[in-house]
């Protein structure tokens, strides 16, 4: 609340300073704007940056810390016997003290000195709401009346709010690196707990994969196996149906639309790949397991195959779909992207038109070609949805199409829907396998730029 | 495309055979194009096909009528089930043992009483009157009167018996059954019972999360695509930059979820489920998007109006503000919108974050337990209830719709302003 009303009056000061800067400016050299250093304008940003961007730095570090602050507090303020404890009843004790504060109510009794814990959070949390507001408004006006009172004719305002500008664009464009590697931390950090319990080795080479964990030591079948290769082969075998089915027919269809469809029928066909493309993965998914599953298996069954109802070739067949337009598209480009007089001259020697494109164009847009179906199997490798609706669980370690296999995706997805503990090997196992896939896919995908790189044909 | 019959001195028979043969190759190339493409065509219409046909019915909701005695003491009482069943009994006088009279209760929805008593409590008037009203009819009488559960299966493997099928005939012959459009898909949210469920609580959620998406990635995208297009200097540094974009616009987003989990929700505490994490997660993943299509737009600015710009004095800043942006908006407002398209319908990184959660209340805030589309989607598709298969149907177009929606706003925009230098 008091957040909000803070925001609304951040935004008004700034209002309020843009015009007071400029209209103070104007007055400085009565009316000459020629003589300003700056256009007015530029000294209504100075005045409204002043005004605006120290109070929401402040509010915003403030966002980030206020909750883990005003926790300490409260934990400082408990007696020993609550607080000492080991890392996990810690979090415990925390998670209780927001659940009441929250008013969350839990199925125990809580202590009293929880209970008194969590009314001191709340209070605590609400006076820091409210000096907040009031800091933040006092921050707020202080910057103004600085910025107002240094407006000058001679103030270098430009200089000084496009310095601001370019400092923000460039913070900006740090986000997709700090994306990258926040990434890469996560990952590797949740996946270094896991191996410090799972030895790497038996996790990319072990042959099973179960990974149910005992609650008691004694429990029959106790120990979780984090054997990743029956994912890994689920991955593979379902990405090679997707690409067996989406690259002959994306290519072909890229072909056919770049050689031979007439303008007419190519703005025709082309909205259709790209409606196909546009469809969420989820649909793809509800297809897979509704429609295209009981159909596989109902085919398989009247042939006399036995065929599982979450069978592999049904998922990938589905992904395929879902990746030919992906296929098609890239092609599609780099085939435009050879230059017509190497057809012209193929033509030119008596080639039919088939024979210009599979020895001449085909063999220029090649290293394209290789780059867009090592995108398609990364896409393919990476999809969630369709397996995780269409394939099935059990981790098994087969090569045909009719059984049911998991995938790295799936498996990634179970285990961490629902409420786990987070810091069980079976919930950390989830980042082991999402480090794997994103190296793959990672790796996929700049070998996949340096072929297009390296491999390019320089025509003109 | 018949063999050339000429006068050529070229034409030995194995000349034409060969010429045959390299036709026939050409024909099955073509053809084999024509195919590709046909199957791409047809797999479309069979997948859309599938959906409407499987999920048209949702749209169609079953109701019961009943005159309801609204006598003092059951409303005091609150005993609302009561008097629903005791004017479903009327309406049936066949029943009269206990037996028949069980299974007649679950002809309507376990909802009933509780629509009743919000239409009670709206105008206490009512009371000690008697109403006509319609209620919904529990999820398996209208798959019934859809046709989906047939009377010729023996009643073992039926999912009504012959009491309630019995009861039904009764209900049609005397005209208290009846179909009407089902407002409930669009006004309620998620409910165990089918024909309580509805939608508007996820597309409440899609909402709020798409706007925190739109809050942050937009300007962060655009400032970072101006930055890298019209300022960076060209060094190892930009290049860096440059690649990093590349390579994440083409991770999976379930690695994007496994980032939000960790750190969204693991290290800065951010309470799970909450539209604020999706929006965030979502900004983290169109962001290369929007960077991408913001830069091709503002590569198809001209550089001569950047230098006359130049050249009449303005700073760069003023340059690229007053001139290059505005002629390169249209192209980063497609790209944007298609951006958001598409994280309207991700599901894998909100299913990372715990968006994937059974939630009755349509979500107030940021912060609220919420769903989207896509997610409850996934869970409808879950549930075993036929009537659920339908939902999930439904659902589904009603996605499609929005997202055909905000595709067509982006063809629309492109055809309109688009220009060519």
């Amino acid at each position: 609340m008091q957040l909000t009303v803070l925001l609304i009056i951040l935004a008004l000061l700034t209002v309020i300073g843009y015009q007071m800067g400029r209209s103070r400016a104007v007055a400085s050299v009565g009316g000459r704007i020629v003589e300003l250093h700056s256009v007015p304008s530029y000294h209504g940003f100075y005045v409204a940056l002043w005004a605006g961007l120290p109070a929401l730095l402040l509010f915003a570090f403030w966002g980030a810390s206020e909750g883990w602050l005003v926790m300490q507090m409260v934990l400082s303020g408990l007696p020993d016997r609550l607080v000492n404890g080991d890392a996990q009843s810690l979090g415990l004790l925390r998670a209780d003290i927001l659940n009441l504060a929250h008013g969350v109510t839990t199925g125990r009794e809580p202590d009293p000195e929880v209970v008194a814990a969590a009314e001191r959070y709340v209070r605590l949390h609400a006076l820091g709401d409210w000096s907040l507001l009031v800091i933040g408004c006092c921050v707020a006006i202080g910057g103004l009346l600085y910025a107002r009172r240094r407006i000058d004719p001679d103030l270098r305002a430009r200089n000084r709010v496009e310095r601001t500008v370019n400092i923000a664009l460039v913070i900006c464009s740090l986000v997709a690196i700090l994306t990258t590697i926040g990434i890469v931390l996560s990952l590797l950090f949740e996946a270094i707990r896991f191996f410090a319990v799972v030895n790497p080795l038996d996790f990319l080479f072990g042959t099973h994969w179960s990974p149910q964990m005992a609650m008691r030591a004694d429990q029959v079948g106790s120990s979780g196996s984090f054997g990743a290769i029956p994912l890994f082969a689920g991955t593979l075998l379902i990405t090679g149906i997707a690409m067996a089915v989406a690259v002959p027919v994306g290519l072909m269809a890229a072909i056919f639309m770049s050689e031979y469809a007439s303008p007419g029928l190519r703005t025709w066909l082309k909205p259709i790949l790209e409606v196909l493309a546009g469809i969420p993965t989820v649909v793809y998914g509800f297809f897979a397991a509704l429609t295209m599953a009981p159909f596989v298996r109902d085919v398989g069954n009247s042939l006399g195959l036995s065929v599982s109802s979450e069978s592999a070739l049904a998922a990938g067949f589905v992904m395929g779909v879902m990746i030919i337009p992906f296929v098609s598209s890239l092609s599609d480009d780099v085939i435009n992207a050879v230059p017509q007089s190497l057809r012209d001259g193929s033509y030119g020697l008596g080639a039919t038109k088939s024979e210009t494109i599979r020895l001449v164009v085909l063999p220029a847009a090649l290293p394209g070609i290789v780059a867009a179906i090592m995108l398609a199997v990364s896409r393919a490798i990476g999809e969630t949805m369709i397996v995780t609706m269409a394939a099935g669980l059990t981790a098994n370690l087969t090569a045909n199409p009719l059984d049911a296999v998991t995938t790295v995706t799936t498996q990634i997805a179970t285990l961490l829907v629902g409420d786990q503990e987070f810091d069980s090997p079976k919930t950390l196992s989830a980042f082991g396998l999402g480090l794997v896939l994103f190296v793959v896919t990672l790796t996929l995908n700049m070998v996949a730029l340096r072929v297009v790189q390296k491999y390019r044909e320089k025509y003109d | 495309m018949s063999v050339a019959v000429t006068k050529s001195r070229y034409q030995s028979e194995e000349f034409s055979a060969r010429l045959r043969r390299r036709y026939a190759a050409e024909r099955r190339f073509r053809i084999a194009g024509m195919v590709a493409v046909g199957i791409a065509s047809l797999m479309l219409v069979v997948l859309l096909g599938s959906i409407v046909s499987k999920g048209y019915t949702a749209f169609w909701q079953a109701q019961i009528r009943l005159e309801v005695t609204l006598d003092k003491q059951h409303v005091e009482e609150r005993n609302y089930t009561a008097i629903v069943r005791q004017a479903l009994y009327a309406q049936v006088p066949a029943a009269t043992d206990r037996a028949t009279r069980r299974s007649l209760n679950d002809l309507l929805s376990s909802g009933a009483p509780y629509e009743l008593e919000a239409m009670v409590n709206a105008n206490p008037s009512l009371v000690g009157t008697t109403q006509t009203v319609w209620v919904r009819a529990d999820d398996e009488i209208d798959q019934f009167m859809k046709g989906f559960i047939r009377r010729d299966v023996p009643e073992s493997e039926r999912r009504l018996n012959d009491v309630k099928i019995a009861a039904i005939d009764a209900l049609v012959a005397n005209g208290s059954i009846r179909s009407t459009f089902n407002t409930t898909l669009f006004t309620a949210g998620d409910s165990r019972e089918p024909e309580q469920a509805g939608i508007l609580g996820a597309v409440v959620g899609s909402a709020l999360t798409l706007v925190v998406t739109m809050l942050l990635s937009v300007p962060i995208g655009i400032a970072a695509a101006v930055y890298l297009e019209e300022f960076a200097p060209k060094n190892r540094w930009t290049d860096l930059i440059e690649v990093n974009i590349n390579n994440l616009a083409a991770v999976p987003s379930i690695i994007f979820g496994l980032l939000g989990l960790a750190v969204f929700l693991g290290f800065f505490g951010l309470p799970r489920s909450a539209p604020l994490v999706g929006g965030l997660v979502m900004a983290l993943m169109t962001l290369p998007v929007i960077i991408i299509a913001s830069r091709v737009a503002l590569k198809a600015v001209p550089p001569s109006i950047r230098e006359a710009a130049l050249g009449v004095g303005a700073s760069p800043l003023q340059t690229v503000t007053h001139h290059v942006l505005p002629l390169a908006l249209p192209g980063i407002l497609t790209g944007t919108i298609i951006g958001m398209a598409r994280a309207l319908g991700e599901t894998a990184p909100l299913l990372m974050i715990g968006m994937v959660a059974f939630i009755v209340d349509i979500p107030g805030g940021l912060t609220d337990s919420a769903t989207a589309i896509p997610v409850q989607i996934y869970m409808w598709a879950d549930s075993p209830e036929r009537a659920f298969t339908e939902r999930t149907s439904a659902a589904i177009m009603i996605l499609l719709a929005f997202l055909i929606l905000m595709n067509g706003l982006a063809v629309f925009l492109r055809k309109k302003f688009e220009r060519r230098w």
